[in-house]
C-alpha cells in the first residue's frame, strides 16, 4: 500500500479547497463585501482629516483583515464538520499536518485574494499610496502567520457547537502580537521610517511566523485526534 | 482480519465498550445489531482509527492501533451515514482528490472502474450537491473502495434512503461484498442485514451480547435471536 508524501497531500488539500471555492464563491465572496463595507464604515463613523487618515491606514487595514480572515477560518472548517468530510481526511493515511498545511495554505490563499482586492479598493478611495514593497512584506508575514494561527484554533473550535463565536475568542488574544507588530511595521513602512527602526517588528513576525508553523506541524495530530 | 480484546471506551465518567471482545475472519461480512447507543458507532469509530481505546487491543488487517493507524487506514474504507464528499466539487472531482490522498496508482482508470461499479459513470461531471442522498450514498462507497480496501466498515449505510435507493445499495453492497472483502456493518434493519451478512452480532451495553453465523442461524428467526440477546 503507498501512502503519499507530506507535499502532495498538502497540495491535494489545497487543490481542492481551491477548486471547491472558485465554483462556490461563498467564502471569498462573504470575505470581501465584509471587508469593503469595514473600510466604508470606518471612514465614514471617523471622518478623519487626510493627515490623521494616513497615521491610521495601517490600524484599519489590520483591523478589517483580522475580521474577514475569521469569517474565513470559521468557514473552511465548518465546510469539513458539516458533510463529514474531517473525517474524510482523517480517514486518510497521510501525514496529519498535510490536512493542517493544506488548510491553512487555502486560507491564506483566501485572505490575499482579499487583501488584493481591498488594497487597491483603499488606496483610491482615501487617495494613500499603499503599493510599496515593504508594506506588501508586512502584510504577507502577517497573513501567514494569521492564517497559520487560525487554522489551528478552528480546527480545535470545530468540534464545539458555538465555534462561531469561540473561534475569535481564541484567536484574537493569541493573534495579538502579530497584529501589533503588523501594524507597526506598517504604519513605519507608510511613514518612511529608517529599516533599524522597522526591523524588530519584522523580526517578531517572522519569529511567530516559525514557532506556530512549528508547533502545528508538531501538535496537529494531537488536536484532531478525539 | 479484525482482531479486538476487552476494548474499552470512556468518554470521561461514560464507558461506552466495556471490554469487548470481536473477531472476525477475511472475508466475512458481518453484521452489528443493536439498540441507539449500544455503542456500535463507537466501536466502528475505534476501528477506524477516528477513537482511541482506553484500554484493550485492536488490529486490523495485521497491524495494531493506535500505534500503526496510518497503515491501517491505507487498507480501510469508511461508509457512514455522513457522505465525507464534497459538494461544490464534481463526483470524478471528489474520487480524484480521495485517490490523490491515497496514492492510487492509474488515478483515471481506476476513477472509470469505481464510477461504473457504482453506477454513476454517466454523471461523473455533476456536482454532488445535485444528487439525490441515494446517487450520494452510493458515490460515498466508490470512496470507500477505491484504494482497493481490504476491510469496509459500513455504519447505518442506510439511514435516509428511499426504498428504490436502498435496493439499488444492497446491489452495491452485495458486489462489494463478492470481491472478497471484509465486511462490518452497524444496522437497525434486521431484514436486510439477515439478507446481506454472513455473520451477526448483537452489541448491547458495550459488550458482544451474542454472535451467530448464517450456517450456525439456521435461517432461523433473526428478530427473535436479536431479542434474546438483548434479553440475555
Amino acid at each position: 500500500m503507498l501512502t503519499p508524501s507530506l507535499l502532495r497531500a498538502t497540495l491535494a488539500i489545497v487543490r481542492k479547497d481551491l477548486s471547491a471555492e472558485l465554483r462556490s464563491r461563498e467564502l471569498l465572496s462573504a470575505m470581501l463585501v465584509f471587508s469593503l463595507l469595514v473600510i466604508l464604515i470606518f471612514n465614514f463613523t471617523l471622518d478623519l482629516d487626510p493627515v490623521t487618515r494616513k497615521d491610521v491606514t495601517a490600524g484599519v487595514l489590520w483591523s478589517t483583515f483580522a475580521f474577514a480572515g475569521t469569517l474565513g477560518l470559521n468557514r473552511s472548517m465548518a465546510v469539513e464538520k458539516d458533510r463529514g468530510s474531517l473525517d474524510g481526511l482523517l480517514l486518510a493515511p497521510i501525514d496529519r499536518s498535510a490536512i493542517f498545511f493544506g488548510k491553512a495554505i487555502s486560507n491564506l490563499a483566501f485572505m490575499l485574494i482579499v487583501e488584493a482586492i481591498v488594497l487597491p479598493v483603499y488606496a483610491v478611495l482615501y487617495n494613500e499610496n499603499l503599493f510599496q514593497p515593504g508594506l506588501l512584506l508586512v502584510i504577507l508575514l502577517g497573513s501567514v502567520g494569521y492564517a497559520a494561527v487560525g487554522t489551528l484554533l478552528a480546527s480545535m473550535a470545530v468540534h464545539a457547537r458555538t465555534r462561531d463565536v469561540l473561534l475569535p475568542i481564541l484567536l484574537f488574544p493569541v493573534i495579538l502580537p502579530v497584529l501589533l507588530a503588523a501594524v507597526k511595521a506598517s504604519n513605519a513602512f507608510l511613514a518612511d521610517a529608517p529599516l533599524a527602526e522597522i526591523m524588530p517588528s519584522l523580526n517578531i513576525l517572522i519569529g511567530y511566523d516559525v514557532i506556530f508553523i512549528a508547533l502545528s506541524y508538531m501538535f496537529f495530530d494531537e488536536i484532531v485526534d478525539e | 482480519m479484525i482482531e479486538v480484546y476487552k476494548l474499552t471506551k470512556r468518554f470521561g465518567t461514560k464507558t461506552v465498550l466495556r471490554g469487548l471482545d470481536f473477531d472476525v475472519r477475511a472475508g466475512e461480512f458481518v453484521a452489528l445489531l443493536g439498540p441507539n447507543g449500544a455503542g456500535k458507532t463507537t466501536f466502528l469509530r475505534v476501528l477506524a482509527s477516528l477513537s482511541r481505546p482506553t484500554f484493550g487491543e485492536v488490529t486490523v488487517a495485521g497491524h495494531k492501533l493506535p500505534a500503526e493507524s496510518a497503515q491501517v487506514r491505507a487498507r480501510l474504507g469508511v461508509v457512514s451515514h455522513l457522505p465525507l464528499l464534497y459538494a461544490d466539487l464534481s463526483a470524478e472531482e471528489n474520487l480524484q482528490f480521495f485517490a490523490r490522498l491515497y496514492a492510487v496508482s492509474s488515478l483515471q482508470s481506476r476513477i472509470t472502474e469505481v464510477l461504473e461499479l457504482v453506477g454513476l459513470d454517466t454523471r461523473r461531471k455533476d456536482l454532488v450537491r445535485n444528487f439525490s442522498r441515494g446517487m450520494t450514498q452510493r458515490l460515498s462507497i466508490g470512496r470507500a473502495i477505491l484504494h482497493d480496501p481490504q476491510v469496509i466498515l459500513f455504519d447505518e449505510p442506510y439511514t435516509g434512503l428511499d426504498q428504490d435507493a436502498s435496493e439499488m445499495l444492497d446491489d452495491v453492497l452485495r458486489t462489494v461484498a463478492k470481491q472478497g472483502r471484509t465486511v462490518v456493518m452497524t444496522s437497525h434493519d434486521l431484514a436486510r442485514a439477515e439478507d446481506l451478512a454472513t455473520r451477526f452480532d448483537v452489541l448491547s451495553r458495550g459488550v458482544i451480547a451474542a454472535s451467530a453465523t448464517r450456517d450456525s442461524f439456521g435461517g432461523g428467526n433473526l428478530l427473535s435471536f436479536y431479542k434474546q440477546a438483548l434479553a440475555g
